[in-house]
């Protein structure tokens, strides 16, 4: 029989949405998937049966190297805040600032998971003057670095694997922690930001059901019109990395299916886009930010011959909260 | 100390929304005093300011993950008020379902992820319901957990319909909601809640929904719960709860307040209020202050139109990043239970010890909630009407004073919104764990759960007493909603 596979979870300057939304697993659920998969939590705030002492008992026999550490799992900031002391987050019952447990344990295990947007970069809880001085495990927004450092490996050689996006898919952490249960994650399957490639090599915009809109630059001019949002209501699902419109939310949604715009949260930084989330800013016109990968002029080129082309039924549709304007029944040489 | 006097600094807690730890002073078997500290601290209410008010819509849900609907709510209210305009029918019911849909999956949550857990523990193993408890809700392994982790999965299933994901939408807006459902939509919806429907009425309460909600006495349930007592999760729960005494244990401050849920016409299904001593009297929200004499915060008492969030940072006087909210002076216990009770149902009253709230009463006015609003959810949906609006316009006014107060899952929130010059000036925030988990205020008053843990029986040798953890985790604590 294989080994069971230890992981430890812990939650610092967060809010605890990614292991909400892990609990939405299905087909398998999470239960089955960490049974069938031998990963055993050694201990997870919201799962485990263990509180106060117990946990201190199974922090120190972490650190005491009495329980090998396969999986740490660190959801939410690192606080460094105030002025550099991690007091902002003591971890209950330790007297110890939950940072200082961080760099304790990490270098530990032999695998190091930042679980969601605040955890790989900083998140929300750094926006604005990000008042308890967050950061990231391993970069501080864009920058490397973070709490344990640019050139922090884990036991198994790779930097910390970045599970970004706010909230985290179920199946990006269910899926992660599988592979790391197989043995069968490398170096070469994180990209350039440690983001897991299965789900960082698509754009959002791969699969969203506004393609035709898009197509055409048909535009929803207020949300909850059907149109494209990116002309107008600061949709960035053509820059942004994730895979949303291709693996359903919650049985079949997505930000874009839910009526308002991808805001690219699972970019490092995304939490201060200088402008607001649900407009987008233009110069002459022409929206900022223009799909990834896209010569500017051509984008300009296409979009005006494509606007000139915009067929009425979508043009009219753009705009309205339904399909007011059905496709027409055409009879078809295609068999 | 001597022997029978200890202290113990009790934490991490778990099964709690975020982190906890509670200082008990312990004397002759039982707690004397409980002080709470919520050691997180992340400065939200600063991260607002300055901002554009419409932005407030991506922050504030990621407060929490576990309340994130209510905190889009809150705000959405606040702009609405802001800017002057009401969501259309569609809209507001639109709302309520997306929202209901998150406090009943918190309450599911609750009861079979985090509470149960506790009586399959080994100081219980001598209970003749022990085995039966273990089977079905041991922490990770009980098979309840598992069904009710996929109850919830599928039920979340009307976020992916109605509000894109959960948790973290921008689909609440102040006017209504950024999707508008189609016929398909409404009776894909329709079939969720029933299925729901079916598990709870199989799984948790073994009766119908409408019989559930008919019980109108302690009597009443005692005799509901003897007629079929092997069945369901709630009788099991009515078991335990006579054989350790839950219906005394953790005694409240008496005193519950409801800002009101779900309006919808006009009416919220259950409505506002503050409940003492039998007697009902209206919300005014005017008398709440944030007390900061037990919190790590600089600055004077104040209401939140008035109060801002400087943290201290050398933490030198008090004991928690918590503020103490108080309602003309006084705690209140807010919550499923307050809302049950302030609604005026026959069995709140009568699940009162002493005139306060009890382990027992919180987590059976969780469950007969669940029962409510899934009805209601059932009306709200067959009352859509697709092809119609679910959103009005409005515009931002460059200068306003607005408040969101809703009901998340765990009690009363509130937003406190100022715009100036067309941004956010202030943006204070109470959420239902601040009230319930608020510590001592200048007068030495104890907060609503330190003060029901006063008197929890320790055995000796606990080191985090039993007790202690069914009172606490009875208030459902969400503990990154907070502090915030």
């Amino acid at each position: 029989m294989r080994r069971r596979k230890s992981v430890l979870w812990l939650q610092s300057g967060g809010c605890g949405g990614c292991t909400m939304s892990m609990m939405c697993a299905e087909t398998p659920g999470l239960i089955p998937i960490l049974q069938s998969f031998g990963l055993d939590f050694v201990w997870h705030p919201s799962l485990s049966e263990e509180s106060g002492a117990e946990v201190q008992t199974v922090l120190g026999d972490i650190v005491s190297g009495r329980q090998a550490l396969d999986v740490l799992c660190f959801e939410g900031s690192a606080l460094r805040g105030p002025n550099g002391t991690g007091r902002y987050h003591m971890l209950a019952g330790t007297g110890r600032p939950m940072i200082e447990w961080l760099r304790e344990i990490a270098p530990l295990a032999k695998y190091v998971v930042a679980v969601g947007s605040c955890a790989a970069y900083g998140g929300i809880t750094a926006a604005g003057n990000n008042p308890s001085d967050a950061t990231g495990l391993q970069y501080d927004g864009r920058n490397p670095g973070g709490a344990l450092g640019a050139d922090f490996r884990s036991q198994s050689g790779l930097p910390v694997i970045n599970i970004a996006g706010c909230p985290t898919h179920p199946n990006w952490v269910t899926e992660t922690l599988m592979l790391l249960s197989e043995g069968a994650f490398a170096a070469s399957d994180l990209d350039s930001l440690g983001r897991p490639r299965f789900y960082a090599d698509h754009l959002v915009h791969h699969g969203c059901s506004r393609n035709e809109y898009y197509e055409y630059k048909a535009s929803a001019e207020a949300l909850s019109e059907i149109g494209c949002m990116m002309e107008n209501l600061g949709c960035i699902g053509t820059q942004a990395h994730g895979d949303c419109n291709t693996r359903a939310w919650n049985g079949e949604g997505s930000c874009t299916r839910g009526g308002y715009p991808c805001i690219n949260c699972t970019a490092p930084e995304f939490e201060e886009p200088g402008r607001v989330f649900t407009e987008t800013p233009k110069i002459g016109g022409i929206p900022i930010g223009l799909p990834t990968d896209m010569p500017k002029a051509w984008f300009i080129a296409l979009a005006s011959l494509s606007k000139a082309a915009t067929p009425t039924r979508v043009k009219r549709n753009a705009v309205s909260d339904y399909i007011v304007a059905p496709p027409s029944d055409r009879k078809t040489n295609l068999k | 100390m001597t022997e029978d006097t200890r202290r113990i600094i009790a934490g991490p807690f778990n099964r709690v929304e975020g982190d906890l730890e509670i200082r008990l002073d312990i004397a002759g078997g039982e707690v004397r005093s409980a002080y709470v500290n919520s050691p997180l601290f992340r400065g939200f209410e600063q991260i607002l300011e300055g901002k554009d008010p419409r932005d407030a819509l991506t922050i504030v849900p990621r407060i929490c993950g576990i309340c994130s609907i209510s905190q889009s709510v809150a705000a959405s209210r606040a702009l609405a008020a802001a800017q002057g305009i009401l969501p259309p029918p569609n809209g507001e019911r639109a709302a309520a379902i997306v929202h209901a849909a998150e406090n009943i999956a918190d309450h599911l949550t609750h009861f079979h992820i985090f509470f149960m857990a506790d009586f399959a523990r080994a100081v219980y193993a001598n209970e003749p319901w022990h085995s039966e408890v273990v089977e079905k809700f041991k922490a990770k392994g009980g098979t309840l957990v598992g069904e009710a982790l996929n109850a919830r999965s599928e039920f979340l299933h009307i976020m992916g319909i109605l509000a894109g994901k959960w948790p973290h939408t921008l689909s609440l807006q102040p006017g209504g909601v950024t999707k508008a459902p189609d016929q398909r939509d409404r009776i894909r919806l329709l079939a969720i809640i029933r299925q729901f429907r079916a598990w709870a009425e199989t799984s948790i309460f073994a009766d119908t929904l409408e019989h559930v909600l008919e019980i109108d006495s302690v009597d009443a349930l005692r005799a509901w719960h003897a007629r079929d007592a092997g069945r369901g999760s709630l009788r099991l729960f009515l078991t335990i709860s006579d054989a350790l005494g839950l219906d005394r244990m953790g005694p409240g401050p008496g005193r519950f307040m409801s800002y009101g849920a779900y309006p919808v016409d006009g009416a919220p299904l259950f409505p506002a209020g503050v409940w003492e001593n039998g007697v009902i009297a209206p919300l005014d929200t005017s008398l709440i202050v944030e007390d900061l004499a037990s919190s790590w915060m600089l600055g004077q008492p104040a209401h939140p139109f008035e109060g801002r969030t400087w943290p201290d940072e050398a933490m030198a006087d008090g004991y928690s990043w918590c503020k103490a909210p108080r309602l003309g002076g006084e705690t209140a216990e807010v919550g499923a239970f307050a809302r049950m009770l302030i609604s005026g149902h026959p069995l709140a009253a009568q699940l009162l010890h002493a005139g306060a709230a009890n382990v027992r009463a919180r987590v059976v006015g969780r469950l007969f909630e669940i029962a409510a609003t899934v009805v209601a959810m059932e009306r709200w949906v067959s009352e859509i009407i697709p092809g119609e609006t679910f959103i009005a316009r409005g515009r931002m006014p460059e200068s306003a004073r607005a408040t969101g107060l809703i009901e998340a899952a765990r009690g009363s929130l509130g937003h406190w919104l100022v715009i100036e010059q067309g941004r956010i000036a202030s943006y204070q925030i109470i959420a239902p764990t601040t009230w319930n988990f608020s510590p001592r205020d200048a007068l030495g008053t104890p907060g609503p759960v330190e003060q029901a843990l006063r008197g929890a029986r320790v055995l000796p040798g606990e080191t985090t007493p039993v007790s202690v953890q069914h009172i606490v985790r009875s208030f459902d604590p969400c503990m990154v909603c907070t502090v915030h």
